[in-house]
């Protein structure tokens, strides 16, 4: 705490009381939905139209980039869940578990694209929809934490103990998600290897590479619109019964 | 001391409950039983086939049969109030959880470890590798009673906490599956299996150290709602 600069501090304390939140979100919306679309825009045009096709795949490997930026979000939304759900366990901070809950249907949903794509680009590529290999049962498997995730949450009517509930499991998804990575990977391996976070340089060139890492960031972006499409709806929901969504809603509404 | 006394006394109340209780004893090997005699019936009596996939379909089953069994766990003790009275004890939760766990693993796991040879026959598996299936599941059914009874902690203030249960646990146990069944499936081929095993070891240490923690703060979350 006494090395992170104040100013941060009292971001973050600021970030916690709802209300705040909400107009904060509100304003910030606009600004990331242009984000986005530079982002999602120049990298489709990079990767669709710039970029030279690939000498032994052709055309098809465009697909990459949808199915490369979703695969890494469905990792990266994990993480963040379970960062979010340990402060929510440890704080008590109401804004962290519903950043957690909101982030489990977006992740599920990038999980299963990444699934999807991959099995459509599997077809002509490897001749089947479906390989048993082992990132692919890896994503399979993550997309079933998921869904656990999502299942018990909406088991538990109480929310507050729900999201607490949801927490624990997400940590102990989050210890467990390399151990079933490393196992499933040693189990069976027929995927194409890493080609661009190798520790030397990456076996793709430049002209494919920049409109890859355009979109994961515009998919980073992506995943901040809806968490926050998501957070808000859900924190009106908790919230209802307090003074300043009344105050909110008599104002926009006209109730 | 006393916290081994306290641990010592929860391990001995739950056996004393489930002899009194025979039954819930027998379920899940009868399960086990009755899942692994529907593979052959299934599948038709081709002992070729049967050989090369029988270490799965005796380490699926294992697996099964203790999900069937992981409601027992804590349901009775949450119905009848006891598990209050565990949560406010001085003792560490964790420890207490352990030796529930303990007692559900002897009164579960280890029936599983007795009738699993006399299956591994019926499924004519060779014999070299009955002592690795014996093996694995000693150490590996132990893992699916720590890490499943995060899931049971989790649900059991639900009154419809069996669907959600699997669907929280399977995922999480399938590297012991993994790992469990190639052990087995190597060694009848006469590989060496010690990687297989070392790594069961170290998950069945890290699920000791690790799983009651998250075990213990869901049951006080499931008491508290």
């Amino acid at each position: 705490m006494f090395l992170v600069p104040d100013l941060v501090v009292r971001f973050f304390h600021r970030m916690a009381s709802p209300p705040h939140f909400y107009a904060f979100s509100e304003r910030l919306m606009p600004w990331l939905v242009v984000i986005f679309m530079l982002l999602a825009v120049t990298g489709l045009y990079g990767g669709l139209y710039l970029a030279p096709p690939d000498y032994q795949q052709g055309d098809s490997y465009r697909i990459i980039y949808i199915h490369v930026p979703s695969a890494w979000m469905s990792l990266f939304i994990y993480v963040v869940m379970a960062i979010a759900g340990a402060i929510g366990l440890i704080w008590r901070i109401k804004l962290a578990e519903i950043v957690m809950i909101s982030s489990a249907s977006v992740g599920a949903s990038f999980t299963f694209i990444a699934l999807v794509t991959g099995s459509l680009w599997g077809k002509p590529m490897w001749g089947t929809w479906w390989v048993w290999d082992a990132r692919l049962t890896s994503e399979l498997i993550l997309l079933f934490l998921y869904l656990g995730i999502i299942g018990l949450y909406g088991a538990i009517d109480d929310k507050r103990t729900a999201s607490k509930a949801v927490a624990i499991l997400a940590l102990v998804g989050v210890v467990n998600i390399p151990i079933i990575h490393y196992s499933v990977e040693w189990w069976n391996t027929l995927h194409q290897g890493p080609t661009v976070a190798k520790m030397d340089k990456p076996s793709i060139h430049v002209s494919m590479l920049t409109p890859l890492l355009l979109m994961a960031l515009a998919f980073k972006v992506y995943y901040a619109i809806a968490l926050i499409l998501q957070a808000r709806v859900e924190l009106l929901q908790r919230e209802r019964n307090s003074q300043w969504v009344k105050t909110k809603a008599v104002e926009e509404g006209g109730l | 001391m006393a916290m081994f006394d306290a641990f010592a006394a929860i391990v001995r109340r739950d056996l004393v409950l489930a002899m009194r209780r025979r039954s819930e004893i027998a379920n899940p090997v009868l399960f086990f039983i009755l899942v692994i005699t529907l593979f052959p019936l299934g599948i038709g009596a081709q002992p070729k086939l049967l050989q090369a996939i029988a270490p799965g379909i005796i380490w699926v089953s294992a697996l099964l049969a203790t999900m069937l069994s992981l409601d027992s766990l804590f349901r009775s003790d949450f119905d009848d109030g006891s598990l209050e009275q565990i949560l406010l004890s001085p003792h560490p939760t964790s420890i207490l959880v352990l030796g529930k766990i303990t007692a559900h693993w002897l009164t579960t796991g280890l029936p599983l470890l007795i009738v699993a040879p006399l299956l591994a026959v019926f499924l004519g598996m060779p014999n070299q590798s009955l002592s690795i299936l014996l093996l694995t599941l000693f150490l590996g059914t132990p893992i699916l009673s720590l890490i499943g009874a995060v899931g049971v902690a989790l649900t059991v203030g639900l009154r419809r906490g069996g669907m959600i249960l699997s669907l929280l646990v399977l995922p999480l146990y399938v590297p012991v599956l993994i790992f469990a069944s190639n052990a087995v499936e190597m060694a009848s081929t006469g590989l060496p299996v010690t990687a297989q095993i070392n790594i069961l070891i170290s998950m069945l240490l890290m699920a000791l150290v690790l799983a009651p923690w998250p075990t213990a703060a869901a049951l006080k979350m499931s008491i508290n709602s």
